[in-house]
């Protein structure tokens, strides 16, 4: 056979691999063997890849992949679980700066040898770079926000929507010029182009347009928001490197690629449906700022509160609990001193389950994986719908550090929040809450909850409020 | 036109694929699925290495490097972080 056959069924059995992997993630029992089989089936292209390619230079190529892998691996072994967003932020701006650095080295390529491109080659050439410079600076703005590097509240400034609209026609326009490099050959192309010495600058426009647009599509948007932008940039990163398939006519690059490209935009959609808003409306809204807090006035009404010995008193004497995490807890920290009240009160005979919100963290599925790392087991992590039919037979809900998700003027057609999904944690007997204060959250609006005849607010750090109820659970 | 819509079959194809099984994932599993699907975006390696090896020119062979070294960190980071969380994940 030739070598070149070989390598096309050495890919298909690679993409084979990726699709069956994925399909292995629909359970937690079987997620970890197909990460396992998405990363052979990645060794495989790679190094079908090397085999079946000339190497002018292996030991440049080499180094690259040594070090690239240190410092992935590095990065893998020691960030914190909470820290996960802005990880993957990162490591998706690497995969969409990748993606950009392929398609410049093939104009780069192109250009040094003439006008000799086709259209469509050197249409996927511009997206390719268009997208994946948009993914990296992107990605970096997400990460800074993640991380606390750059401000979580939205940054606006007069007619922001027109200059980007500008800036996105203009890059357009650079590009389609660009494009037009491939039928130079009889046709005058539109800037006159072929040459790299002409193209050069062109390009180079087209990559800073595309970097400086990168950052303001994600500047103006919220901390509370992330969960969207990162799903989204992670469709970009997966889009990019389908478009260097396409450059390059590689099969897999363009499977794999488009594989990713789906999976951001249904988690996209999902976010999206999670916190009632449309794309448009994440993307321009400039929402989820926490400068929205001083709009109402809080703590107008009486609320019945309780100390630590008789939360633990409630907790203790219940049949069954539920746990509603929000994003409180993980700043708190407090989810193994949560895990241990869990453990005492299943101790003794209280069945105990975590309703999670998909919004509950700062990624989709991210208070899953803190829960996860507390060692709760994952059959106790109920979603949204599954939760919801149960809180009617459900004696007392422990809310901690959660808000938005279970304020049950979601209901009220009139609300800022109308209609976005919620926890009915009002449907349950009992419910405490766990908290700093009264005051909103992102939503900017007051919750009804607190105020409730069954509601006990138990105020205070999730933390230290934790390890007292940990003591007093342990004493009841 | 002929191989250009080639790709484009499959480039379709395999996004629909992708959306039938992604859907599928719980929602317990969406971050290790964001950061999995994120080290297989990372097969932008295959097209570094493809213009590396090529390059005979020497701006070439440093934006080729360049995007070796972050599809790699993207490709490595990415695997080993989504087994470190999925280890996690355990019924008791």
């Amino acid at each position: 056979m030739e070598s070149n056959t070989i390598t096309q069924i050495a890919y298909l059995i690679s993409a084979i691999l990726f699709v069956s992997g994925i399909k292995q993630l629909s359970s937690p029992a079987t997620a970890r063997s197909g990460n396992a089989r998405a990363s052979l089936a990645m060794l495989l292209a790679i190094v079908v890849t090397l085999l079946d390619h000339e190497i002018l230079d292996w030991t440049t190529v080499l180094a690259a992949v040594v070090a690239g892998a240190a410092i992935g691996g590095v990065l893998a072994r020691y960030i914190q679980m909470t820290a996960m967003p802005q990880l993957v932020a990162v490591f998706n701006g690497f995969g969409g700066g990748a993606s950009a650095a392929v398609a410049a080295a093939e104009f780069l390529r192109a250009g040094g040898s003439g006008p000799s491109l086709e259209l469509g080659v050197g249409v996927t050439i511009v997206l390719g770079t268009l997208i994946g410079a948009v993914t990296f600076s992107g990605s970096l703005i997400a990460f800074g926000k993640l991380q606390g590097v750059v401000t979580g509240s939205p940054v606006t400034f007069p007619l922001q929507k027109t200059l980007n609209a500008l800036l996105f026609l203009g890059v357009l326009v650079i590009g389609a010029s660009l494009a037009h490099v491939g039928v130079a050959n009889g046709v005058a192309p539109v800037f006159g182009m072929g040459a790299l010495e002409i193209s050069g600058p062109f390009f180079a426009a087209l990559v800073a347009g595309a970097l400086v647009l990168g950052v303001l599509l994600v500047i103006p948007i919220g901390g509370a928001d992330m969960p969207v932008v990162v799903s989204l940039l992670n469709s970009y990163s997966g889009i990019a490197a389908a478009t260097t398939g396409f450059v390059l006519n590689n099969y897999i690059l363009i499977i794999a690629g488009s594989l990713v490209g789906a999976a951001g935009l249904i988690l996209t959609q999902l976010m999206c449906k999670a916190m009632n808003r449309s794309l448009g409306n994440v993307a321009f809204g400039a929402f989820g700022t926490e400068g929205q807090t001083a709009r109402v006035k809080t703590g107008q009404r009486p609320v019945r509160d309780v100390d630590a010995e008789q939360a633990a008193m409630v907790l203790a004497y219940a049949g069954s609990v539920a746990v509603v995490p929000g994003y409180g807890l993980a700043v708190a920290q407090a989810q193994h001193e949560l895990k241990k009240v869990c453990d005492l009160l299943e101790d003794r005979g209280v069945t105990v389950r975590f309703g999670v919100h998909p919004v509950a963290g700062r990624m989709p599925g991210h208070m899953n994986v803190l829960l996860a790392e507390a060692d709760v087991s994952y059959d106790k992590l109920l979603d949204l719908d599954d939760i919801n039919a149960e809180f009617d037979s459900t004696d007392v809900v422990l809310i901690v550090g959660a808000n938005d998700v279970v304020n049950p003027a979601a209901r009220d057609p009139d609300s800022v929040i109308a209609g976005m999904p919620i926890l009915d944690v009002d449907k349950a007997r009992t419910v405490i809450v766990m908290k700093r204060s009264l005051s909103p959250g992102f939503a900017g609006i007051d919750n009804d909850l607190f105020y409730m005849d069954n509601t006990l607010m138990f105020f205070g750090d999730a933390k230290d409020q934790m390890s007292e109820l940990v003591k007093e659970v342990r004493e009841a | 036109m002929g191989e250009l819509l080639i790709l484009l079959y499959i480039f379709v194809l395999a996004t629909l694929a992708g959306k039938e099984v992604i859907s599928k994932v719980p929602p317990t599993l969406h971050t290790p699925l964001m950061s999995g699907a994120n080290a297989i975006s990372g097969i932008a390696i295959i097209g570094a290495l493809v213009v590396t090896g090529a390059a005979d020119q020497p701006w070439v062979k440093v934006l080729g490097t360049a995007g070796i070294v972050m599809a790699t960190i993207n490709v490595v980071g990415g695997f080993m972080v989504t087994d470190r969380m999925l280890q996690m994940f355990r019924k008791r």
